[in-house]
């Protein structure tokens, strides 16, 4: 069973100028009393996400949609546990896998064999576990000698092609995406294109947040719109364009030509 | 404090534990990166520091009028375990806000980079200490079971590091002003600890040494090394330190274990 409910979600940022993050000014501030204190205490705050509260239950194919700012990726990041908001309450049923830089954990200097296991470990797997998934994904880059050569070494095509194998390589329950995952060059595009729909079928929940209209049209059937930090629509996917389109309508040019992930080009 | 924050906190040092694969690898990729391509590898880090001990252990032994053997011995088991802590410290402040982006990624326990940090220094703490065995091998240094009490004095070493850490590490992803107070500290503390001389030399200032927390930390490992057993005193201090330090850092992790991730 996998679910994720949001209760009234607020998230804030605190914004440490320099002089608010220098531990001079607290003990300035301590012995001179009042004004400096005041300063540090009204540093200024930005509101990513403000009362956010959504349910998404399994089989659900979520896309965020929203200008750049508007909090999709804060919001992806409170799903993953890693912000945990100030306000609301947050439910998750599941073992979430979040995507959000398929190259986390990389160590250029190590082996490709060396890194399909640090960044396993990285996701939680444990060694025993990579090592049984080892073939699969030596296979599946199609790197051969490559992987007992230092990463370093490879072209940016081939670590695009390590990292996308090693990431895709277990069955996310809930799956939480942040724009696409590179796969590198034309070559292995349809091969990854494939797995990666079926690594998206696999999930019992995607959130993808992405600005492109194609990529969500493919995968999702409900989209949330994102704006300010709050969400103003959440339902169908032909509907939601609908009222992103108009939300756009009367703000500055939205950023469309911004570069769609390589692996899902078809 | 609310009972869940403190399980919350407690539950996040155990799972990091648990993650013994990652950080052990981590730890081992540091050293790595850092002699990749040199011939004789991380053991520049026992090389540099033999020059140092061979160094000044030369020029100190004449300048106090101490045996050559005798204080050689001395000052390498106080520099090799001072260096420990103060590159845990220094570490330390570092250990959330070099792993910001890992952090950023998924939600792990935030404890694993501190064992990440500490394994890393242990690992250099024992290409030091062959230094020691060597120098007790050639003075023919007659040490007996009390060896044992080093491992021991270790160990409250290494736990004494996680809450420190923890609490550095913390504060300093919110404020960027302790690293470098931190790594000036630690440079004073280098000379005001007995390392290169001792508590002896000192009749009538003992107070820098006794309220020196390095002092004690140091002598429960010097001492056994150099065949002593510390005095119930020693050990007192230290234990009490652990216990009062490891309670506030756990309350301070509670508190803020939370914001670690909006700080760095």
């Amino acid at each position: 069973m996998s679910r994720i409910r949001l209760d009234g979600v607020s998230v804030t940022f605190p914004i440490y100028s320099a002089a608010s993050r220098s531990f001079k000014n607290i003990v300035i501030s301590a012995t001179t009393g009042g004004r400096v204190g005041k300063d540090r205490s009204k540093h200024v705050c930005v509101q990513a996400l403000d009362n956010v509260s959504l349910d998404i239950s399994r089989g659900d194919r979520v896309g965020l949609v929203g200008h750049n700012g508007a909090g999709k990726t804060t919001l992806l990041r409170v799903m993953a546990g890693i912000y945990e908001p100030q306000e609301g309450r947050v439910e998750i049923d599941g073992k979430v896998t979040p995507m959000f830089d398929v190259s986390l954990g990389i160590d250029p200097e190590s082996t490709g064999h060396e890194n399909i296991v640090l960044r396993g470990l990285y996701m939680g797997l444990s060694k025993a576990e990579i090592l049984g998934k080892m073939d699969g994904i030596v296979a599946f880059t199609e790197l051969g000698e490559f992987l007992s050569l230092p990463v370093k070494t490879y072209s940016e095509g081939m670590q695009a092609r390590l990292a996308f194998a090693i990431a895709t390589c277990i069955e996310p329950e809930i799956l939480l995406l942040d724009e696409g995952i590179g796969a590198g060059d034309a070559a292995f595009l349809a091969k990854a294109n494939q797995r990666m729909a079926a690594y998206i079928e696999s999930t019992g929940i995607l959130v993808l947040a992405s600005h492109s209209e194609e990529l969500i049209r493919k995968f999702c059937n409900k989209v949330i719109l994102m704006e300010h930090g709050r969400v103003l629509w959440m339902g169908d996917v032909d509907e939601g364009f609908l009222h992103y389109r108009q939300t756009m309508s009367h703000e500055i040019a939205p950023a469309r030509d911004e570069p769609v992930p390589l692996a899902w080009v078809t | 404090m609310p009972k869940r924050r403190l399980n919350e906190a407690l539950g996040d040092l155990v799972e990091g534990l648990a993650r013994w694969q990652l950080w052990v690898l981590l730890g081992w990729n540091d050293i790595r990166q850092r002699y990749r391509r040199s011939i004789v590898g991380p053991f520049w880090i026992t090389i540099s520091m033999a020059v140092m001990i061979g160094g000044l252990g030369y020029m100190y032994a004449e300048l106090f009028n101490q045996r050559l053997d005798e204080y050689l011995v001395y000052l390498a088991a106080g520099i090799i375990v001072f260096n420990l802590m103060s590159s845990v410290l220094t570490d330390g402040t570092q250990v959330f806000i070099s792993s910001a982006r890992a952090i950023l990624q998924a939600k792990a326990p935030l404890s694993i980079y501190v064992y990440q940090m500490i394994w890393r220094n242990m690992l250099i703490f024992l290409h030091n200490i062959s230094i020691q065995l060597i120098l007790l091998i050639i003075f023919q240094v007659k040490i007996g079971p009390s060896v044992v009490l080093a491992l021991a004095g270790l160990f409250l070493i290494m736990i004494n590091s996680i809450w420190a850490a923890i609490l550095l590490g913390g504060l300093s992803a919110r404020f960027r002003d302790i690293p470098p107070i931190v790594a000036s500290l630690m440079q004073v503390a280098f000379f005001l600890t007995p390392i290169f001389w001792k508590r002896e030399n000192l009749p009538n200032r003992e107070a820098f040494v006794d309220l020196n927390p390095f002092y004690y930390f140091i002598e429960v490992v010097r001492m056994p090394l150099l065949g002593q057993i510390p005095p119930l005193r020693i050990w007192l201090v230290v234990a009490a330190m652990t216990c009062v330090g490891g309670l506030i850092s756990l309350v301070f992790f509670a508190r803020y274990r939370r914001r670690i991730a909006y700080w760095i």
